[in-house]
């Protein structure tokens, strides 16, 4: 703890900083309605894909049903805020949304993580349709039109917030004794194994994990965007989910911001090109994968800790 | 009677997935790629078989056949361009590739053709032939049977020519057939040719079947083709036919018990049972693994 200190200080620094700059910019008005949408959505995309990183990167699964966590966060949120539509409220229907997409993570996960590769995907994808498919077919969740007139509970300070809490929670799992545990599943299965690693626990762990930060995102979603329906979480947006992960450098939570943000600026600029919009977007898709395969950043991560031993050591040779 | 009659629109329906899953079966089996844009290429066929006996007047024949060669093509240029450069990297990259190169074909066809559906051009008058109370319409039994003789003619491809060989060789093993002499770029490309000419047949009969297409379609049953591929054992040529039938045959009776909301549903729950039992799929081996 005492030795991270001084690194977890500057952390804390710079999410503060960011949220003031934030603050200032939004005060000026250089931010306005729709830059703090385009802000938002990076955010909740970065807590769905950060989530998404930790299962397909760090634990080496490949789940293509991100989708189905968020939306059974997302209309947990929006349930519980139509009853109470307070902050309150939404802190319920947030925790409410985790276990519920915790629980379904851990059913799901349990038998079909035992799958591998495009097995996997396929299996996670159908039970992601399946979960969509009853939320079309529910009485409570008003069918395909889906939830509208949300109360707009969720700010930009509460995403910012939730994806530092959620970007911090992930990265000290990933750096704990239990995180390098996923990650030995992933370099190899039987290795892992034979350590006496248990190696399904540790699948479904980060798969739940997966699951439940999907469900904050997907809260957030709802509750900022205010209107949700069935075919917002379909295979599209799973897939949306996995291109920033891909695009990012998979196994790099650092590469998970960076095409977080960029993606969402690209959409923001592109914006004003109407129709021609998408076929922009793939194209820029398709090139950034052709010519950089690895992704962005590839495994690289952004340390505080490494930057400062570099001044040291670089103090040191003075 | 019910059943048989359920039977029949199943098998219909069921043989366009199966032609559909045939291509990402053979991709899949050859680069070990999830084909994403597989489906638009489908989708391109349709909108050719449109064109053609929209603007050329041309009757069904001619249209399915430029249909599948202007598909093969498409499909040559997709592999040359998005995935060739790609050999080497992680399959998850060359998967994205696969997803942004069908985000594109969709796209860049809505933005040329606009996204509103348009009416497939009836080129055969429907006839109905009753037999008991089971009723067949002409271009049912059309889909049926233009889909078992390409099946027939593909089996034959890979089985008994030069080619097909080299096909089977590199999916077992690229760099060995490298070494005999396989042209293996060569081998990739006619592989995506087979497959896309299949989608572009598919496309053309589907468009004559439900008389609509627009630029989106190709996307649903793209995912349901690839998902019969994996049910019937993803890399095997009769797995994917298999699995096509059956998907068919389960949307329709689910459809026909009344549950037509749980069509889909139906379908996911079944490959998840299927891939939890059998996890290569019916037809799919099962390896051992080896530490």
């Amino acid at each position: 703890m005492k030795r991270n200190l001084k690194y977890n200080l500057v952390w804390l620094l710079i999410a503060v900083v960011g949220w003031i700059l934030i603050n200032v910019l939004e005060g000026v008005g250089i931010i306005d309605q729709f830059a703090e949408t385009t802000l938002v959505l990076i955010g909740i995309n970065i807590i769905l894909a950060s989530g998404l990183n930790l299962i397909i990167g760090f634990s080496g699964q490949f789940s293509l049903g991100h989708a189905g966590f968020m939306a059974l966060g997302a209309y947990a949120a929006a349930l519980v805020t139509q009853a109470m539509p307070t902050e309150l409220g939404l802190a319920l229907g947030i925790i409410i949304g985790m276990i519920l997409a915790g629980v379904v993570a851990l059913i799901i996960g349990i038998p079909t993580l035992r799958l591998k590769g495009d097995y996997l995907a396929i299996a996670t994808m159908g039970a992601a349709e399946i979960i969509r498919i009853i939320l079309i077919n529910l009485k409570i969740t008003n069918g395909p039109a889906g939830l509208y007139g949300l109360p707009q509970l969720a700010s930009w300070s509460t995403v910012y917030v939730l994806v530092v809490v959620t970007t911090v929670l992930t990265v000290n799992f990933i750096h704990s004794r239990n995180g390098r545990a996923v990650m030995s599943v992933r370099e190899d299965e039987i290795a892992a194994e034979s350590m006496g690693i248990n190696t399904t626990k540790f699948k479904v762990a980060a798969f739940v994990f997966g699951g439940m930060t999907a469900a904050i995102g997907g809260a957030l979603h709802a509750t900022y965007i205010q209107t949700i329906a069935p075919n917002d979480f379909g295979i599209m947006e799973s897939i949306s989910i996995l291109i920033i992960v891909v695009m990012g450098g998979i196994g790099s939570m650092t590469g998970t911001f960076a095409a977080a943000i960029l993606l969402g600026v690209l959409d923001m600029v592109l914006q004003s090109f109407g129709a021609l919009r998408m076929v922009l977007y793939s194209l820029a898709l398709i090139l950034i994968m052709v010519f950089r395969p690895k992704g962005l950043f590839g495994t690289w991560e952004f340390s505080v800790k490494r930057l400062f031993n570099r001044k040291k050591r670089a103090k040191e040779e003075v | 009677m019910q059943i048989l009659q359920q039977l029949i629109n199943g098998l219909s329906l069921g043989s366009i997935y199966a032609l559909l899953a045939l291509g990402y079966t053979m991709v899949y089996g050859i680069i070990k790629l999830i084909n994403f844009a597989h489906g638009d290429v489908y989708m391109l066929g349709a909108f050719w078989g449109y064109f053609m006996i929209n603007k050329f007047h041309m009757s069904f024949w001619p249209a399915l056949i430029t249909a599948m060669i202007f598909c093969a093509i498409a499909g040559v240029i997709i592999e040359f361009l998005a995935y060739r450069p790609l050999r080497d990297s992680p399959r998850i990259v060359v998967l994205i590739t696969a997803i942004g190169v069908s985000f594109l074909l969709e796209n860049g066809m809505s933005y040329l053709f606009s996204s509103s559906p348009r009416d497939f051009p009836q080129v055969m008058d429907v006839q109905r032939y009753h037999l008991g109370s089971v009723s067949i319409s002409n271009i049912q039994i059309l889909i049926l049977l233009t889909s078992i003789i390409l099946m027939i003619l593909l089996q034959l491809i890979v089985k008994r020519t030069r080619m097909g060989k080299a096909m089977r060789a590199v999916s077992v093993d690229p760099e060995a057939a490298q070494l005999i002499g396989i042209n293996v770029d060569h081998t990739i490309s006619f592989t995506f040719a087979l497959g896309s000419a299949l989608a572009g047949a598919a496309g053309v009969m589907i468009g004559l079947y439900y008389n609509s297409i627009d630029p989106l379609m190709g996307m649903t049953p793209g995912i349901k083709a690839f998902v019969a591929a994996v049910l019937g054992g993803i890399g095997l040529i009769p797995g994917a036919a298999l699995g096509g039938f059956v998907i068919g045959i389960i949307e329709t009776v689910v459809q026909a018990l009344g549950f037509s909301a749980f069509r889909d549903a139906a379908v996911y729950a079944i490959l998840i049972i299927i891939l939890i039992v059998r996890p290569a799929g019916i037809l799919g081996k099962t390896t051992r693994e080896k530490v």
